[in-house]
């Protein structure tokens, strides 16, 4: 059921909708991300932003609606939830890197458990990936030796070993401080320009102003505004005018 | 009124009081790796959502914790002898101390695995990795070693439980040093000796599980975080 046709967006939401009990989170969401595209989601809190997220890579299941991830129906229950998670990476604001296992043992676990790869090429690999994101001397490190933003880097260096198609990123720099913030955004800017697919949540408004090729911005579960990232200087419903003013848009 | 000791009279018996220790330490080794593997298996059984797997492992926890061990012991006993099968005292002892110390590692195993944070199996789902290796890769060991000082007690204490298996013949410390107080007529002396004896098997079991601590997270030897 693979479709990788260059024409198919890698991640498209179709009136996606998802309550929790009583509370609709997602009202009719819809959106699409182009293979090399970079889609910031942005919104107040509670907007269910998360939730999106998490909807694409079924940390979530919907109520209805569509969700194709590189080729998988997602909505569906039948889906191949393995075949999907090797090609969606997903990294989380609390960096959730494996406490008992080395830099090294936390990048390779999967490479070797899931894809089969033999140790030696999986070490390799995560050389490889963590002189992406600058931190290749930490390879023998404990995750409790190293600092929130090198974590943070840790681990998105170990979703890279899963060479996925694309990248989700939840407010991943939520828990640091401005400096350690900059290294990571850093790293993420790479990722862009070397091409790689992402949907990044994010409060950091001057660096989505940056970075992303297309701002989603949420409002009570809903996709209120959608367009480049100039509709960020120049929005156009007063949500998103209101949300941008209130010291949410800093470079 | 005066109280005479005469230990030389008991400690000549030392050899057999060796080989009960040796048979108590025995009995307390196997019944540990093999209580260790239920308990573990009852604790992923219980957290499953197959709800007659989950309700067996409950009633199984439950019952062995709610009744003596003596009890337990009996049953199995007599038990597998009403079914016309013939065990060793030895090996019905390791059965019956399996099944109840598997009870409490269920138990304390149940905790570990709670204490395991939601984001760490998230994390792991998310790189695809499956259910089982999810629990072999992640949740194990993590959750073994939040529990540990808890689990290494319980088998310790299975160890001085294990006492109970005299009542089957099994020839154990406590058995031995039943009929050496019946031999010499020096009850007391004897179980001082017993007394130290496992005093001395409980240090050597400690010991044991430090060192298989070291062993089993490396983490901790390197950064030198005591357990
Ligand atoms: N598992 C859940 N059970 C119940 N309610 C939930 C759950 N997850 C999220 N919610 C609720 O859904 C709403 C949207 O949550 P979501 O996390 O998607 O918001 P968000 O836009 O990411 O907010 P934030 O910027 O604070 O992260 C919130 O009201 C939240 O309380
Ligand atoms: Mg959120």
């Amino acid at each position: 059921m693979q479709q990788n046709s260059s024409s198919e967006p890698i991640v498209s939401l179709r009136n996606v909708q998802k309550s929790f009990g009583p509370l609709r989170v997602l009202d009719g969401v819809s959106f699409a991300v182009e293979r090399g595209e970079v889609l910031a989601l942005i919104g107040r809190s509670g907007s269910g932003k998360s939730t999106a997220l998490r909807c694409i890579d079924r940390f979530e299941k919907v109520d209805g609606g569509e969700i194709v991830v590189c080729g998988h129906r997602v909505d569906r229950p039948d889906v191949d939830l393995r075949a999907l998670r090797q090609d969606v990476g997903i990294v989380f604001q609390s960096y959730n890197l494996f406490p008992h296992l080395t830099i090294e043992q936390n990048i390779t676990l999967a490479p070797c458990a899931v894809k089969g790869m033999a140790t030696a090429q999986a070490r390799d690999l995560a050389r490889k990936v963590l002189a992406q994101v600058g931190l290749e001397e930490k390879l023998h490190a404990y995750p409790e030796q190293l600092s929130g933003g090198q974590q943070q880097r840790a681990a998105i260096a170990r979703s890279l070993a899963m060479q996925p198609k694309v990248m989700l990123f939840d407010e991943v720099t939520s828990a640091l401080d401005p400096e350690l913030t900059a290294e990571v955004l850093k790293v993420i800017e790479q990722l862009a320009a070397d091409g790689m697919t992402m949907v990044m949540v994010t409060h950091e408004m001057g660096f989505a102003k940056g970075i992303a090729d297309r701002i989603v911005f949420m409002h009570r579960g809903k996709v209120h505004e959608t367009g480049p990232a100039s509709i960020l200087t120049s929005p156009t419903t007063p949500e998103l005018t209101q949300f941008v003013g209130t010291g949410n848009l800093k470079s | 009124m005066s109280l005479q000791l005469d230990f030389p009279a008991v400690l000549e018996r030392w050899p057999s009081f060796l080989a009960g220790a040796v048979l108590t330490l025995e009995l307390a080794a196997f019944a540990t790796v093999l209580g260790a593997l239920l308990g573990t298996l009852a604790a992923v059984g219980r957290g499953t959502h197959n709800a007659l797997i989950a309700g067996a492992c409950k009633a199984y926890v439950e019952t062995i914790r709610n009744t003596p061990l003596l009890v337990q012991i009996f049953l199995v006993y007599f038990g597998l002898a009403s079914l016309g099968l013939k065990f060793s005292a030895f090996a019905v002892a390791v059965a019956a101390l399996t099944i109840n110390v598997g009870a409490y590692t269920a138990e304390i195993m149940r905790a570990g695995f709670e204490a395991i944070p939601r984001g760490q199996i998230e994390a792991a789902e998310g790189l695809a990795l499956s259910r089982l290796q999810i629990y072999w890769h992640i949740i194990l060991l993590p959750a073994v070693e939040k529990v540990y000082p808890a689990l290494t007690s319980q088998f310790v204490l299975l160890m001085l439980a294990s006492s109970v298996c005299s009542q089957i013949s099994a020839e154990e410390l406590t058995a031995v040093a039943n009929y050496i107080q019946s031999d010499t007529y020096r009850a007391f002396e004897t179980y001082i000796i017993v007394a130290v004896l496992y005093v001395i098997l409980s240090l050597v079991m400690r010991a044991g599980f430090w060192g298989l601590g070291l062993v089993l997270f490396p983490r901790r030897r390197r950064l030198g975080t005591p357990l």
